[in-house]
């Protein structure tokens, strides 16, 4: 049947036509409406999504990642998922803080409204509770890396497995907690779980390890999952690899390392994987991307060599590059770069 | 072909070093600033024009499942030809120059594009977007300059074999798909060695592959639908489709290079690898096609030739928008601003592949540098113009 359909189409798919019906018919690719945005905080929102097709579910702390276009472009972040693998109404949702110097979460926060429509890509991350349940838990968050945090209790709270499961979030003050009042109220009906909260408005006096040690003396023995920014990350991080047990720490970056702060004309270079020719390569900040995988022995597609003719593009997967006309640093993942005028910003990987 | 000497009479000998370093760089300016405008209203249009093209296209084939009744034939064969020009010219063409790839959209992207003609999508952006734009009328390393098969331009050597170009031109018009299909193999290529067997044998499975599709298409599996009462004459329309289809776009695409101003270029002069270079010889190797809005449409706006081969991955909706700032370039540096009306470009392609047929000629007459011409008799050049209110100011202005 499909096949016949296609024979008609041809070198369209029938979807394509489909697709001039409703948007949401397409089985191309996963596609979503927002039905509800609720605000959490001030400046947090979630945003609550009907897929284009069945939900076929997540682990409570995954991220998913979601593109919405912004001006004629097409743009993808990935978001922790806050809402019930089991939604009954198959619905998802995630939770987004407002980043006034961002270009998706201002969009979700201020401008996105009932019945837009959003792309939905893979669900990703590693960041998950393990099986079969450890008897002492440690949460630790901060700001919105709350989001993974969140899916997590929830889900242990409604499978009764809350055991021993301390708490600590860090935010500004008692109304920018992110799911604060659940919580609180989680926390006064429930035995095993216990939450405390850090404010602080500034760095002089953020949660450290010495804070953490008065808190929770047997942090050893607990696995413990935590979420915050990088520089909490790395400082709690280095304390385990010191003096506990690193395997039991499960860390989520909430913000992608993006290598070099602060724009520089010429950027450092990186390693470069070509995924499908299964060709890695090394190249310093100048040299383009196809030339660095000519030298390391790829046959690229190339063209022009000179940013015009777009033969060369390939699908970056993974890393950001640097546009060696301009300078600027770009690249989400699964969009199509020229590699003949882009060089990696640390490392890339590219489908080609 | 190479050793034909070079034409000092052509405007790159007339520029010195630094007219052209100024040149590259205004030429680049208008380029960053076009593509850091680009945004929701190009997006809407490329998005908008796509589904009319499947609309018209779905109406049509609907409309012909009746073709055995001659007004349904008429209206149906009119609306496939149009989707189909449309569905080559304005969508296929540009989106895999990668005029689109900014969206970020992965179905209307130049690595995922697939249009409805023999071609390959990858064999056409190798022989297209690189070789011919890269080296645009160099004579010798640009395989459209005739196509290796016509002479189009007098530098080129003559056989006696170019004695039939006449006939097979009219043949190319009608099956050009075919024409190019066979040409993106590079025969060049082929003969010297440069492309390896393997893929030579790939590049005729996939036209196979895309052959068979399209055959089973238009010629089995509509005609099909038509029922035993209607089936020759669903055949018999999409056939016309496609011949209309193939005619219109050989003559528009003929019309860029081909007419008596575009220059051609000797390897020497296309070795010249500064960017302001590339430019002056992207500039005065095309031809425009003076016409209205509907006309500029209808050739996927390569009726903006000049401002397609300046800037191949602007989006084709946004020529008509800079090409008065390229006029304004070429008339500060002296340079042409090659166009005309589609009767005399065309005339003139016709005229130069009968007179080339035999051995000998001269290059013909170029045109003067650009001047902008005062507005009361600035003309189109009685081709049909679309804009009918600026069409009838022009006129009224032209009254004492």
């Amino acid at each position: 049947m499909l096949a016949a359909a296609r024979a008609l189409t041809t070198p369209l798919l029938p979807d394509d036509y489909i697709e001039l019906m409703n948007p949401m018919w397409t089985t191309r690719e996963l596609r979503g409406e927002i039905v509800d945005i609720r605000p959490e905080t001030e400046d947090t929102s979630t945003i609550v999504i009907r897929p284009s097709a069945k939900w076929l579910g997540h682990w409570p702390g995954q991220y998913l990642r979601i593109g919405v276009e912004i001006d004629g472009r097409r743009h993808w972040r990935a978001y922790s998922l806050t809402s019930d693998p089991n939604h009954p109404d198959g619905l998802i949702s995630v939770t987004v803080k407002h980043v006034p110097e961002g270009k998706l979460s201002p969009y979700f926060t201020r401008k996105a409204e009932i019945g837009t429509m959003v792309f939905l890509g893979g669900v990703e991350g590693e960041f998950r509770l393990p099986y079969p349940r450890p008897e002492k838990l440690l949460f630790i968050s901060a700001g919105s890396g709350i989001t993974p945090v969140w899916a997590m209790l929830r889900d242990l709270a409604e499978s009764g497995a809350l055991g021993d499961a301390k708490h600590v979030h860090c935010c500004t003050g008692p109304d920018d907690f992110i799911f604060g009042e659940t919580l609180r109220a989680l926390c006064e009906g429930t035995d095993g779980y216990d939450l405390s909260e850090h404010h602080s408005k500034d760095e002089s006096d953020h949660f450290t390890t010495d804070h953490l040690e008065q808190l929770v003396p047997d942090w050893r023995e607990r696995e413990t999952f935590l979420s915050g920014p990088p520089a909490m990350i790395d400082a709690f991080k280095e304390h385990w690899e010191e003096e506990g047990d690193p395997d039991r720490l499960h860390l989520e970056r909430f913000q992608p390392v993006i290598g070099g702060e602060g724009a520089k004309a010429v950027g450092e270079g990186g390693t470069v994987r070509f995924r499908v020719t299964e060709v890695e390569g090394e190249c310093d900040g100048k040299t383009p991307i196809l030339e660095c995988g000519e030298n390391a022995g790829a046959k690229l597609p190339f063209g022009c060599r000179m940013g015009i003719c777009h033969t060369c593009v390939g699908k970056l997967e993974h890393g950001q590059v640097r546009d060696l006309r301009t300078g600027e640093v770009h690249g989400e993942g699964g969009q199509m770069i020229r590699t003949c005028v882009n060089a990696p910003e640390g490392h890339v990987e590219i489908a080609l | 072909m190479t050793g034909a000497p070079a034409d000092m009479e052509n405007p790159l000998h007339r520029l010195t070093d630094e007219q052209i370093d100024e040149i590259g760089k205004e030429f680049q300016a208008i380029h960053d600033e076009v593509y850091e405008d680009l945004g929701e209203r190009d997006a809407v249009y490329i998005r908008s024009i796509i589904q009319f093209h499947r609309r018209l296209a779905a109406l049509s084939r609907v409309v012909l499942m009746a073709s055995r009744y001659k007004p349904a034939w008429v209206l149906g064969t009119a609306g496939l030809s149009t989707a189909k020009i449309i569905e080559n010219m304005e969508i296929g063409h540009n989106v895999m120059h990668g005029q689109w790839d900014w969206m970020n959209d992965p179905y209307i992207h130049s690595s995922t594009w697939d249009w409805d003609t023999a071609s390959p999508a990858s064999a056409w952006k190798h022989s297209h977007n690189y070789v011919h734009h890269t080296f645009t009328n160099v004579v010798g390393k640009d395989h459209d300059v005739g196509y290796e098969i016509m002479r189009v331009d007098p530098s080129q050597k003559w056989y006696p074999h170019y004695l039939l170009q006449p006939f097979y031109n009219v043949l190319l018009m009608a099956f050009f798909e075919w024409g190019v299909a066979v040409h993106d193999l590079d025969f060049e290529a082929i003969r010297t060695g440069k492309k390896p067997k393997s893929q030579v044998k790939d590049e005729l499975k996939e036209i196979g592959r895309k052959a068979r599709r399209q055959i089973v298409k238009d010629y089995i599996a509509f005609p099909a639908l038509s029922g035993p009462k209607g089936w020759k004459a669903t055949l018999a329309a999409n056939f016309t489709a496609n011949i209309v289809r193939n005619v219109w776009s050989n003559a528009i695409i003929f019309c860029g290079h081909f007419p008596d101003q575009a220059y051609t270029f000797t390897e020497e002069e296309g070795a010249d690898d500064r960017p302001g270079a590339w430019y002056v010889r992207q500039l005065i190797g095309a031809a425009n096609i003076d016409g209205g809005p509907f006309f500029h449409f209808m050739s996927g706006n390569l009726s903006f030739q000049v401002e397609h081969h300046l800037y191949p991955d602007l989006p084709s909706s946004r020529y008509q928008e800079i090409a008065p700032r390229v006029k304004d370039i070429c008339e500060r540096y002296g340079l042409p601003y090659n166009t005309g009306p589609f009767r005399r470009q065309w005339g003139s392609v016709q005229r130069t592949l009968v007179r080339l047929a035999f051995p000998g000629g001269k290059p013909r007459k170029k045109a003067p540098p650009y001047e902008a011409p005062a507005p009361a008799v600035e003309g189109n050049g009685g081709a049909p113009d679309g804009n009918g209110r600026a069409t009838t100011e022009r006129v009224l202005a032209s009254f004492p």
